[in-house]
C-alpha cells in the first residue's frame, strides 16, 4: 500500500479566546501550516473540517471556514465523534488519499468552547453520558472518569498521588509550550489540595476547555516525498468504538476500544510499543492517561499509576507522553484535540521542539479518545 | 409516561415507557426478550442477541453489589440543589446494571466496592408532578409496593 505524509502543521494559540470567531481561530493555524508547508492555495482539493457543533452558534461550520480560508469550490465536510473529531478527520483525509479520490487534503480542527453561557455549558454537561439511564442521575463527565479511577484504585492500588503525577508532569510541558492555555508548574501540594469536583478528583485532575485550532497538510506519497525530507509518514491508523453506556462496559479499569485501536495501528504500522518514543494521549482526566499507559502497551495492566509515578513517562523515561502539556495543561478544545496532538507528534519528530524535544524521535503515537472511550483512535507516525 | 423517571427528564417517550408506571408502584423492572429469554437491566424493547422485539418485563429483586462510586460535587443543570450526590454503578442480582443515587442508608463515607445493596424505588415527595427514581440503600431496607402487579 502506497504511503500517505504530513507536509505542512499548523497550530494557533489555545485558550479564552475572546478576540476571535471559530473561522478566524481556524484562519491562523491554516495560515502556518501553509507557510510550513510552502503550498499554493490551489494544491489543496479537498477539507475536512474537525468540530463538535453543539458547542457553535454557527451552524454547518464547516461551510463557513471553508468560506474564510478561500478554498471554494473544493469539497469539504465535517467530522464528528465528540472529542476524537480531529483524529476522525484525520483518519478521513487518509482515506480520501489512498482511495485516489483526492491528492493534498487540509485537515482543520477548530472549536469555540466559550461561545456558550455557563448555563448552557453547565446543561450540556448533563448530556454526556447516556440520557436514557444516567443523566437522570446527574452524571458528568468527570464524574465518569471518576468511577473508573475509583474502580482502578481498588483493583490495583492506584493512589490520587499517582494520579497527580500526571497533571504535575503535563504542566511541567505545557508551561514550555507557547500555545498552551496554562504555562505554569503546578505542585503535588496545590494539586491534592484543589476543590473537589468528583471524588476522586480535584480541579487539577481535569482538563479545562479552551478555544483554538490546528492544522495538518496530508499529501499522497508522491507529492509528499517531492516536498523534501521533512515529511512525516501516518503508517497506523487504528479505530474502535465502546459502548455508550458504562452499564454495558464489563470493565472500568481501561478502554477496549483504545486497546483495539492500537493492535491495529501497530500491526498497520509493524511496530510494537516498545518502538514508541513519544506520544500524545488523551489526558481529558487523570486517570484517562493512566490507563492509555496500559491500553497502548507501555506498561502493564494496573501498573499505569507507579509508571507516571516513576518519571517513565517522562523526557528521558521509556516514552515521553504529553511533552506539549497534553489536554490537562494545553486546554481541549474538542475539535482542534486530535490535530493539534498529531502538530505535536510531527514537530518532535522534525527535531523542532527545543527544550521540549525527545532525543532521537522516530516513531510516535496518537491516542485521542471521544466521550468515554465511546470512540478511539490511535495513530502511528514515523519519519524515515 | 416515562417522563417520570428521573430528577429531570431528557427522553419523555421509550418503547419500555411503563418501567416508570411499575418503578411508581415498587417494582424495578428489566426486560425478557420473548423469543431468545436475554434479560437485562436497563430494559430494552429490542433484543440485542437475537434482534427480535417482542420483550416483557420482569422483576427484579433489586440486590446487587457496588461495583464503582462518584461522590459528585460539581452538579450540571437540575441537580445543583442534589449536590453532593453519590452516583454508584450496581451489578444487579439477575443480570444488568444500574446508575442510581446512594440512599439515606448509607453515608458517603461508608460506600465500599463490592458491598452487598438493595435497590429501593422512590418517589420524589417534594414535587407535585409524578417524578420516581432509585436509590441504592443497605440489604433489608423496605419500602412500599403496590399490592397486585399493574396491569397495563
Amino acid at each position: 500500500m502506497s504511503r500517505v505524509g504530513i507536509v505542512g502543521i499548523g497550530h494557533g494559540v489555545f485558550g479564552r479566546r475572546s478576540d476571535a470567531t471559530v473561522q478566524e481561530l481556524a484562519f491562523e493555524a491554516f495560515r502556518l501550516a501553509m507557510e510550513d508547508a510552502g503550498l499554493e492555495r490551489d494544491e489543496i482539493d479537498a477539507s475536512v473540517i474537525a468540530a463538535v457543533p453543539e458547542y457553535h452558534k454557527q451552524r454547518s461550520v464547516a461551510g463557513v471556514v471553508q468560506e474564510y480560508l478561500n478554498l471554494n469550490p473544493h469539497p469539504a465536510w465535517l467530522t464528528e465523534v465528540a472529542c476524537a473529531s480531529g483524529s476522525a478527520a484525520i483518519r478521513t483525509a487518509w482515506m480520501a488519499i489512498q482511495s485516489g479520490l483526492h491528492r493534498m487534503v487540509a485537515v482543520i480542527g477548530c472549536q469555540k468552547m466559550t461561545e456558550l453561557e455557563t448555563a448552557e455549558i453547565l446543561a450540556l454537561m448533563g448530556r454526556v453520558g447516556e440520557v436514557q439511564w444516567e443523566s437522570v442521575f446527574g452524571t458528568t463527565f468527570p464524574g465518569y472518569y471518576a468511577m473508573f479511577a475509583t474502580r482502578h484504585m481498588h483493583e490495583f492500588g492506584t493512589t490520587h498521588d499517582q494520579l497527580v503525577e500526571v497533571a504535575i508532569k503535563n504542566h511541567y510541558y505545557g508551561a514550555r509550550n507557547p500555545n498552551a492555555l496554562f504555562r505554569k508548574e503546578i505542585t503535588k501540594e496545590k494539586a491534592l489540595a484543589s476543590d473537589p469536583v468528583a471524588s476522586p478528583f480535584c480541579v487539577y485532575d481535569c482538563c479545562a476547555n479552551a478555544d483554538g485550532a490546528a492544522c495538518m497538510i496530508l499529501a499522497e506519497e508522491g507529492r509528499a516525498k517531492e516536498m523534501g525530507d521533512k515529511v512525516v509518514w501516518l503508517d497506523g491508523v487504528g479505530a474502535a468504538t465502546a459502548e455508550m453506556s458504562i452499564l454495558k462496559r464489563p470493565d472500568l479499569t481501561g478502554l477496549p476500544s483504545a486497546q483495539e485501536a492500537a493492535r491495529q495501528a501497530y500491526q498497520q504500522a509493524g511496530v510494537t510499543a516498545k518502538d514508541v518514543k513519544v506520544a500524545e494521549v488523551h489526558d481529558c482526566f487523570t486517570i484517562a492517561e493512566i490507563m492509555a499507559y496500559e491500553d497502548l502497551g507501555f506498561c502493564k495492566k494496573g501498573e499505569g499509576g507507579p509508571f507516571v509515578a516513576d518519571k517513565r513517562s517522562w523526557i528521558g523515561g521509556d516514552v515521553a507522553v504529553n511533552t506539549d502539556g497534553g489536554l490537562k495543561s494545553k486546554g481541549h478544545p474538542i475539535g482542534a484535540t486530535g490535530v493539534s496532538m498529531a502538530y505535536e507528534i510531527v514537530q518532535q519528530l522534525r527535531g523542532e521542539c527545543g527544550e521540549r524535544q525527545v532525543p532521537d524521535a522516530d516513531i510516535g503515537l496518537t491516542h485521542n479518545v471521544g466521550g468515554i472511550g465511546q470512540y478511539t483512535f490511535v495513530h502511528l507516525f514515523k519519519r524515515d | 409516561m416515562f417522563s417520570w423517571f428521573g430528577k429531570k427528564s431528557f427522553v419523555p417517550y421509550t418503547k419500555v415507557s411503563d418501567f416508570a408506571v411499575h418503578l411508581k408502584d415498587g417494582r424495578l423492572m428489566g426486560s425478557k426478550c420473548k423469543q431468545c429469554g436475554f434479560q437485562t437491566f436497563p430494559p430494552r424493547a429490542d433484543c440485542p442477541q437475537c434482534m427480535s422485539p417482542e420483550f416483557e418485563f420482569t422483576e427484579y429483586s433489586g440486590k446487587g453489589q457496588v461495583y464503582t462510586y462518584s461522590i459528585i460535587a460539581a452538579a450540571p443543570t437540575g441537580f445543583d440543589e442534589e449536590a453532593p450526590y453519590t452516583c454508584t454503578v450496581v451489578d444487579l442480582e439477575g443480570g444488568g446494571r444500574l446508575v442510581g443515587w446512594l440512599g439515606d442508608s448509607i453515608p458517603s463515607d461508608k460506600v465500599k466496592i463490592g458491598m452487598d445493596v438493595q435497590v429501593v424505588p422512590r418517589i420524589f415527595e417534594e414535587d407535585l408532578e409524578t417524578r420516581v427514581y432509585y436509590t441504592v440503600d443497605m440489604p433489608g431496607t423496605t419500602w412500599h409496593k403496590a399490592p397486585a402487579p399493574h396491569r397495563i
